[in-house]
């Protein structure tokens, strides 16, 4: 603590924005003026105003926090499955009001169009049928499943939680990277990350009308409660986890703990009677809803891997037979498929007649005959990805790369050019970022949720992942990035009304009392 | 509540009970060496005896020194009930149930472990041991607390209650049982300081030191037993942690007590009906050694009945079905 506050005052002179340098690429609060975009103005003037070494003491008071709280995840090969906190800068990332009403539309029309896109394909297949998707590429998917074929999940909604990966490249335009329609985790830091925000700088919340973010697990435990198949008064919701030692456990138990119900695991759920059912200290208790942390691969033995010891044997029947809801559906991933994704566009065309409102990042298939060839000359520019890969792994960053690895994927890619695309490299935004006791630029990308239930709902904010390393372009937690909080700055309609009352609603909903109780009384879910 | 929830809750407050009675131990053993007379060997084999765990102890360490038996109870992560595997295998319960138990047990739980971790490598960590066992005590009592204060008194917390009243009971048994032992066979000083010094420092070892005294004032051992094994109100007297450790069992299922619905009750009931109706003289004459020794094993009875009744139920479906049999019998819980 001392020794921190020496630190604190040796450095505080350097705690302005008055030499941050922007380095030429697009930062998200600062612009090419060195003046603050619109929303941050407020931001950056009170940051300015504080007290010597009040900032550095405020960020040691949440990484304190953070630690007390075990808000950690899991690093895998590490050893004895060690935690580490989500490294956390305290300096907010600003997304403007009428911006964010670009990325709201966009996300909307690309979750129907990909929605409509599961459905099509486990289904007549008609987009394939009509050549916008060549279907080698979907024979040859991996992540296809062929026991999905013909579901008819709940309305024909597939993919209710998805959390989609946004970056800025160097023009300001804002591109989609991934869309995550799996198991996508980070929502909990979103939480978290506002919490202490919010008691770090209360009175900065106030003057900057900030869109509250705290009403998501209401949100989608409503969501899991519509799923439910015989509409029963209090349908039984649990969340389904892999276990302690998952990376995202923290996430799994903070939001069955936030929406008041049970944590299941696989060893303690069975079908009986052709219903699921959790082993209690009063026997078996039927379960109609499992928001499922697991993949697809390892939910049912009997049906996806039979070696898997995380699922429930006979869950898939249970599932066809309407027995049961599953979110997301099985089969999604498909569409998480880096060469299907780079078709999205197409399918918004194809499915919604519209065009893309958020752009893909341009992206060459090596399937393509030519698109491979530009790739094998060019991957010294380009981002070389697997096609199934996720969370930074498999992938080759061309510029940053030795000639070794360049060759490497060069042969990787010859072998199974299915199995790659490319992309350029972007010169991902930075934003200023406390390093060592100064602000320094650092590359970001932004992860909003979306729930998709009887409307679609895009929560305001989301998770900006930061690479903390210098230069580094790759944000993942498992590869030392950290994360800030987004402020999404309501627009001067009647936003800040909701505001209010959805912050009035704050200490009510977090207050661990109120747990129990939220799964019980339906009128508590509006 | 789930089975397996309740299984991960009663460890987790098992092991943080036991994790303070280690520290009990351990520190009324340091106080008691102060005051011996100098030349006296230092009594540290009954503590090792105390645990149970005789065999590990010496295959590890040989001889029974201050400093090896402190490592072998305090931060051997080998041992698995020293402090700190106690306090890891609670804080991974309680991690595996956060959702089910209340943020503030959590956090209060994962700070005591990583002051205890942290404790562990810090080689002046034992440099004035009474504060550490202290603070072990206080982080227990605390945690306690926590739970009795901010947790919903529902199922959740009586299994919580009950795996702390079983633990604690246990343990008094075995404080109780190696103190007479050793303290036994030295007729000579019967009534003498040392004898008295000796039995106090018993009931230090449980906090009863003050609570005894304003209740018999003279210390002699047939009132110490008596006080520990039999007084109602002193709440780490084994009858006491029996008594209220029985009020959760019925709780949990609903049944009015004096009578049973499954084995874990029967049990329990069965237990405290004894002690209920016994006189400490008749406990002495037929020996303390063996009363204390088969009430150890009920105990463990009673814990394997709760395991069986609401732990380790199975589907009926599954008798003939060895697959899913085997998807069901996976209890790798922290214990």
């Amino acid at each position: 603590m001392q020794q921190s506050q020496q630190a604190a005052s040796q450095q505080q002179s350097q705690l302005n924005f008055r030499n941050y340098d922007t380095g030429g690429f697009f930062d998200e609060l600062i612009d090419e003026h060195g003046k603050p975009r619109p929303g941050a103005q407020i931001l950056l003037q009170r940051i300015e105003e504080l007290p010597d070494g009040e900032l550095l003491l405020r960020q040691e008071m949440a990484e304190r926090a953070l630690l007390r709280m075990g808000i950690t995840f899991a690093v895998y090969g590490s050893s004895d499955g060690v935690e580490k906190i989500f490294p956390f800068d305290i300096l907010p990332r600003i997304v403007a009001a009428n911006e964010w009403a670009t990325i709201e539309a966009g996300l909307k029309q690309r979750i129907r169009a990909l929605n409509l896109f599961i459905d099509d394909i486990y289904h007549d297949q008609q987009i394939v049928k009509d050549e916008v998707l060549p279907r080698a590429i979907l024979d040859s998917a991996t992540s296809f499943r062929k026991q999905c074929i013909g579901l008819k999940p709940p309305r024909d909604i597939w993919c209710h939680i998805t959390g989609t990966d946004l970056v800025r490249d160097n023009s300001g335009q804002v591109f989609v990277l991934e869309d995550n329609l799996r198991c996508p985790s980070g929502v909990s830091y979103v939480l978290q990350n506002r919490f202490i925000m919010k008691r770090s700088f209360p009175w900065l919340f106030e003057a900057s009308h900030v869109m509250p973010v705290v009403d998501y697990p209401s949100r989608l435990l409503s969501l899991l409660q519509h799923l439910a198949p015989d509409g029963g008064p209090t349908p039984t919701v649990a969340v389904m986890t892999p276990g302690v030692y998952n990376s995202a456990y923290y996430e799994h138990s903070f939001l069955a703990q936030q929406m008041g119900v049970e944590l299941v695991e696989g060893r303690d759920l069975v079908i009986r009677d052709g219903y699921v059912c959790m082993r209690t200290t009063s026997g078996f208790q039927r379960v109609d809803v499992l928001y499922r942390r697991i993949d697809d691969d390892f939910i049912d033995p009997q049906e996806f891997r039979d070696d898997s010891m995380l699922g429930v044997r006979g869950l898939m029947e249970a599932y066809r037979a309407g027995r049961v809801a599953l979110a997301n559906a099985p089969g999604t991933g498909v569409a998480d498929d880096k060469v299907i994704y780079a078709y999205v566009e197409k399918m918004i065309k194809y499915y919604l007649n519209e065009k893309a409102i958020l752009p893909n990042v341009p992206t060459y298939v090596c399937y393509d005959e030519e698109d491979r060839k530009y790739v094998l000359a060019h991957l010294d520019e380009l981002v070389v990805k697997a096609a199934n890969e996720s969370g930074g792994y498999g992938m080759l960053i061309g510029p940053h790369a030795t000639d070794e690895e360049r060759k490497k994927f060069a042969d990787l890619i010859q072998k199974d050019p299915r199995n790659y695309i490319a992309q350029p490299t972007l010169s991902l935004s930075r934003i200023p970022t406390m390093i060592d006791g100064t602000f320094e630029g650092r590359h970001v990308d932004l992860r909003p949720y979306i729930l998709y239930g009887d409307d679609i709902f895009v929560l305001p904010g989301g998770l900006t992942r930061v690479a903390l390393r210098k230069g580094s372009l790759v944000v993942n937690s498992s590869q030392g990035g950290g994360s800030k909080d987004t402020w999404v700055i309501a627009g001067p309609s009647g936003d800040q009304t909701a505001v209010a009352a959805a912050e009035a609603d704050e200490s009510a909903a977090t207050a661990p009392d109120d747990r129990s109780q939220v799964s019980t009384s339906p009128e508590s879910l509006k | 509540m789930l089975s397996r929830v309740a299984d991960a809750i009663y460890w987790m407050s098992r092991y943080v009970e036991r994790a303070e009675n280690l520290a009990r131990f351990a520190d009324v053993t340091l106080n008691m060496m102060l005051d011996l007379p100098s030349g006296t060997p230092e009594q540290w084999r009954p503590l090792i005896s105390a645990t149970g765990d005789d065999d590990k102890f010496f295959e590890r360490y040989g001889e029974p020194t201050r400093d090896n038996v402190i490592q072998f109870l305090t931060f051997d992560r080998e041992y698995s009930n020293s402090i700190l595997s106690c306090l890891h295998a609670a804080r991974e319960n309680a991690r595996s149930v956060r959702e089910a138990i209340g943020s503030e047990m959590w956090e209060h739980l994962n700070q005591f472990y990583m002051s205890v971790r942290n404790a562990a490598t810090d080689p002046d960590a034992l440099e004035s041991p009474n504060d550490f066992f202290q603070h072990v005590k206080m982080s227990s009592h605390l945690f306690t607390g926590i739970t009795i204060t901010t947790m919903s008194q529902g199922e959740g917390w009586h299994f919580a209650r009950l795996g702390r009243l079983l633990e604690r009971a246990d343990k008094t048994s075995r404080i109780l049982d190696v103190k007479y032992f050793t303290l036994l066979p030295s007729l000579q000083d019967v009534g003498s300081p040392m004898d008295d010094l000796q039995w106090s420092s018993v009931l230090r070892s449980v906090s009863g030191f003050e609570m005894y005294r304003k209740r018999h004032h003279g210390i002699t051992p047939k009132r110490v037993v008596g006080f520990l094994v039999l007084d109602r109100k002193f709440p780490r007297a084994i009858i006491h942690c029996i008594d209220h450790a029985n009020q959760s069992l019925h709780a949990i299922s609903g049944s009015p007590e004096g009578t049973f619905w499954n084995p874990a009750e029967k049990r329990l009931g069965l237990l405290r009906s004894e002690l209920a109706y016994a006189e400490i003289d008749e406990i002495l004459s037929s020996g303390l050694h063996e009363f204390l020794d088969s009430f150890q094993s009920r105990l463990n009875s009673v814990g394997e009945a709760i395991f069986q009744t609401y732990i380790a139920m199975r589907p009926e479906v599954d008798k003939n079905d060895d697959d899913a049999a085997m998807g069901v019998r996976l209890w790798p819980t922290h214990r």
